[in-house]
């Protein structure tokens, strides 16, 4: 990091980690006590490690002089490492709760390690941590490359990808200290929310400030797709966290909405933290390093335009999906039914636009594991828009919502297509910037592949059973009108499809556990210098 | 090697990257956009995406006609089938109940003799009881009624406050120590004024009565004629009506009698909590639960036999 960065940069950056480590401080002695304070203390923490970090290398010598026309790829290294390794902890616990629910009678006598505030250490862990990790730190590399022009400055990127560390570290730490605004996917609190708020306006200003810069003069698809996660993220999240802290000294807050407006807010942050957060970047994923994989143009260009179009446009009303049947008005259901079922015709126009771009290369997905995993993400893609839509429609809903095919259906599109996405973006990124021809072991990506390809459907297909079985228990009455079954008997009736969804889960993360050992042995062994450099602007023709 | 998908192979491409200015696959021309290396094809836009959008949108629209679907201010449209998702969740809920109205009717006057002789309906109504007490009752006391550390057992003939449907059908109608008005009251007092060595000396001659170990001259005893007698009876028999008291005797004391178990009791009282299930089941679900709740008392006691 610090040989990158000239010696007035380091001085910044030096200076900015004090600020840090003070604000740490201020936290920390202002609580006292509580979680607050403990946060505090990791801000302090890391804020000295940076001061040690920078002030050591202070007086190194100047980086290289003609660093303005190279890529900056180290910030995309650093995203990278903390991808795998927020995958590691994101996975593990999602596997290790979903044993909980096999066998609830091991969850150990601590209250850490309670289901209850595991669970949102699982989600915060994969959405923010691994998916947000990911975003971050391939958007860096496909803005620059498609833009043909080096990231706007050298200290924002890392201060995008520490700050946003650091968010995560204080939102899955402060859960298993029982602090939590009980929000789904935006459990942190106040202080946290805050700081992540500067983290993305920064982020933002750097994007856009590179894509200024840049020597082509149109802006790739990608390019769009992660400017509206960027943007509709900071929105979102802006909108729904918006609280007042009962003391500015302690965790805790209130948030402004209540009742079923704060339903509405929550869902139309939520359902759109999928679109934004874990459809729309991905989809940016996918258009660059799809193409670039197979070597293939994409396939149709005006499609790409409509559906990004499309995709953000519909997106946006259908949160309400998430409570039919509920206090929420009826209006507003019907709205959210319909806007997501017309939602799947872009939905399916990107993922098929995705599947017609492999045509003339489809024997490289055979032979290409890496090619493999997109191929994959964008099929999965594809599977749980339309399940998406189906389960939107209200007498669909009647029968899935609140059972196991929601969680089926969210893990079909996390792990078969975001994280597929993912890994071979991963895959084809990480020999990339090690200066070499592949990963190190191309085996091991295969058997990457097939374990989370298995995983995927083990695990998918077990809670759509399950989420079925339920859903036809609950609504079953015998022929004297009374329930058929107790709740109790259809918990019971779970275990096997928990137990297969255990098997499923750990599946997907041995081979996660593979990437990450793939991944540190290809980086130990660099090749040299990364190639690619930004080149003279070239005229569209 | 030949491979027809390669795009390199193909005529006219360029034998390195496949690519020219008509793609060689498809046969369509890129659009001239290139990002380091990724281009894009000019293909026409696909016909069936314009179908399906209108296919959706079409459907959207049926929806939005027939459907309560935009805000109008203060307003909404209503939709021409005029449908109100309260009414129509009440309706479906009454239709459900009228389905049972039949046979759980009958159970609404509570002459639970004639209710258990009708084998009939009792044969209707006990699965139908099952489910009830799996929903409202097994949390606490066990699937099967059989109890657990502070929840008692109801698969057994020990009662606290009567083991006959009408009583049970009360505990269930006011609950114990519960926010009714009427609620039955218990209240095991601490006894954390007595000194801790007239404690101890209590809790070993209670924690010996069941197995009738207990040494009546011993200080324990003479402590417990004084202090515990009145509610639990002499020499811990039980017999006072009405306060939940129970019997030390017979090993049903829900809480636990060992040693430690009742120094704890003594020390911080017990005061044990039955919700009242008034509004939230109707009086007939109530007496339903009430037989089911005595026949399970009825069956655990013949197989204790």
């Amino acid at each position: 990091m610090t040989q990158t960065l000239s010696i007035s940069e380091r001085k910044i950056g030096f200076w900015l980690a004090v600020l840090l480590a003070l604000l740490g401080f201020v936290m920390a002695a202002s609580a006292r006590h509580g979680v607050m304070a403990a946060h505090g203390f990791m801000a302090l923490a890391l804020g000295f490690g940076l001061v040690f970090v920078l002030g050591g290398a202070l007086f190194d010598p100047e980086p290289q002089q003609d660093r303005s026309s190279r890529y900056y790829d180290a910030p995309t290294r650093f995203g990278i490492v903390m991808t795998l390794v927020w995958a590691m902890i994101g996975m593990g616990v999602g596997v290790w709760v979903a044993g909980l629910l096999y066998l609830p009678e091991a969850t150990p006598p601590w209250p850490w390690t309670s289901f209850g505030r595991l669970r949102p250490v699982h989600t915060t862990g994969i959405i923010f941590g691994f998916g947000g990790n990911a975003l971050i730190a391939t958007s860096f590399h496909v803005l620059q490359r498609t833009s043909r022009a080096r990231l706007a400055d050298n200290i924002s990127p890392w201060f995008v990808l520490l700050g946003f560390n650091l968010f995560c570290l204080w939102a899955v730490t402060g859960y298993m200290m029982g602090s939590t605004q009980s929000k789904e996917y935006a459990e942190a609190e106040w202080y946290a929310d805050l700081w992540l708020v500067v983290v993305w306006v920064t982020y933002f200003a750097l994007y856009i400030r590179t894509l200024a810069r840049r020597a082509e003069p149109h802006i790739y698809v990608a390019n769009w797709y992660y400017l509206a996660f960027i943007l509709v993220v900071a929105m979102l999240h802006i909108v729904n966290n918006l609280a007042l802290p009962v003391r500015w000294t302690t965790a805790e807050s209130f948030p402004v909405w209540s009742g079923v407006q704060d339903a509405m807010v929550q869902w139309w942050y939520g359902h759109n933290a999928v679109a934004f957060f874990l459809t729309s970047g991905f989809l940016g994923m996918l258009y660059y390093f799809l193409p670039v994989r197979s070597g293939r143009p994409i396939w149709s260009y005006r499609l790409s335009i409509v559906s990004f179009w499309g995709i953000v446009f519909f997106y946006i009303w259908v949160g309400s999906h998430h409570l039919h049947y509920t206090a929420l008005p009826y209006w507003a259901q019907t709205l959210g039914m319909t806007f997501s079922v017309i939602l799947l015709v872009p939905s399916w126009a990107s993922a098929g636009n995705a599947i017609a771009t492999l045509n003339g290369a489809w024997h490289k997905v055979r032979d290409d594991a890496t090619l493999r995993f997109m191929f994959v993400a964008a099929v999965f893609y594809g599977l749980s828009t339309f399940e998406g839509s189906f389960l939107a429609i209200r007498p669909v809903n009647s029968l899935s919502h609140y059972t196991d095919w929601t969680v089926g259906h969210v893990h079909s599109g996390t792990l078969g297509w975001v994280a597929m996405i993912v890994f071979g973006a991963i895959y084809t990124l990480v020999p990339q910037l090690s200066g070499r021809e592949a990963m190190a072991s191309p085996r091991a990506v295969e058997w990457h592949f097939w374990l989370a390809v298995g995983g995927t459907l083990v695990y998918v297909v077990s809670m759509w059973n399950a989420g079925i079985t339920q859903g036809l228990m609950w609504r079953a009455y015998d022929e004297n009108g009374a329930l058929s079954y107790s709740f109790v008997q259809s918990v019971e009736a779970m275990a096997p499809y928990y137990l297969l969804r255990t098997i499923g889960g750990a599946m997907f993360l041995a081979g996660t556990v593979i990437c990450v050992w793939n991944c540190r042995a290809t980086m130990r062994t660099t090749g040299g210098e990364v190639t690619d450099r930004p080149l003279a602007p070239q005229p569209a023709e | 090697m030949s491979n027809p998908t390669d795009p390199r192979q193909l005529p006219g491409a360029d034998p390195h990257t496949g690519n020219r200015k008509v793609d060689p696959v498809t046969g369509y021309e890129t659009t001239g956009h290139d990002w380091g290396g990724i281009t894009e094809l000019n293909t026409a836009f696909p016909k069936i995406v314009i179908w399906a959008l209108i296919l959706a949108v079409t459907y959207s629209v049926i929806a939005w006609i027939l459907l309560p679907a935009w805000p109008l201010g203060r307003d909404y449209t209503r939709g021409l089938l005029g449908l109100d998702q309260g009414q129509q969740a009440l309706e479906g809920f009454q239709e459900l109940s009228a389905g049972r109205q039949d046979w759980l009717s009958r159970f609404g006057d509570g002459d639970f003799a004639a209710l258990q002789s009708d084998a009939d309906l009792m044969a209707r109504a006990l699965p139908a009881a099952e489910r009830l007490f799996s929903d409202n009752c097994a949390a606490c006391h066990g699937d099967a009624g059989q109890g657990g550390p502070g929840y008692p057992v109801l698969a057994d003939d020990h009662w606290l406050w009567g083991g006959d449907p009408a009583a049970i059908a009360e505990t269930l109608h006011v609950g114990i120590n519960a926010d009714h008005p009427d609620t039955r009251i218990a209240e095991m007092p601490a006894f954390d004024w007595m000194e801790r060595a007239d404690r101890t000396a209590l809790a070993q001659y209670v924690s010996e009565l069941p197995s009738g170990r207990a040494d009546v001259d011993s200080s324990g005893a003479t402590l417990f004629a004084e202090n515990c007698a009145s509610c639990h009876g002499d020499g811990g028999a039980g017999g006072l009506e009405g306060i939940g008291a129970p019997s030390l005797t017979d090993g049903s004391v829900i809480y636990g009698q060992d040693e430690g178990t009742v120094m704890e009791t003594l020390k911080l009282g017990r005061h044990g909590v039955m919700p009242a299930w008034t509004g939230r089941l109707s009086d007939a679900e109530i007496n339903l639960l009430a037989l089911y709740v005595v026949a399970l008392g009825q069956r655990g006691a013949e197989a204790a036999q």
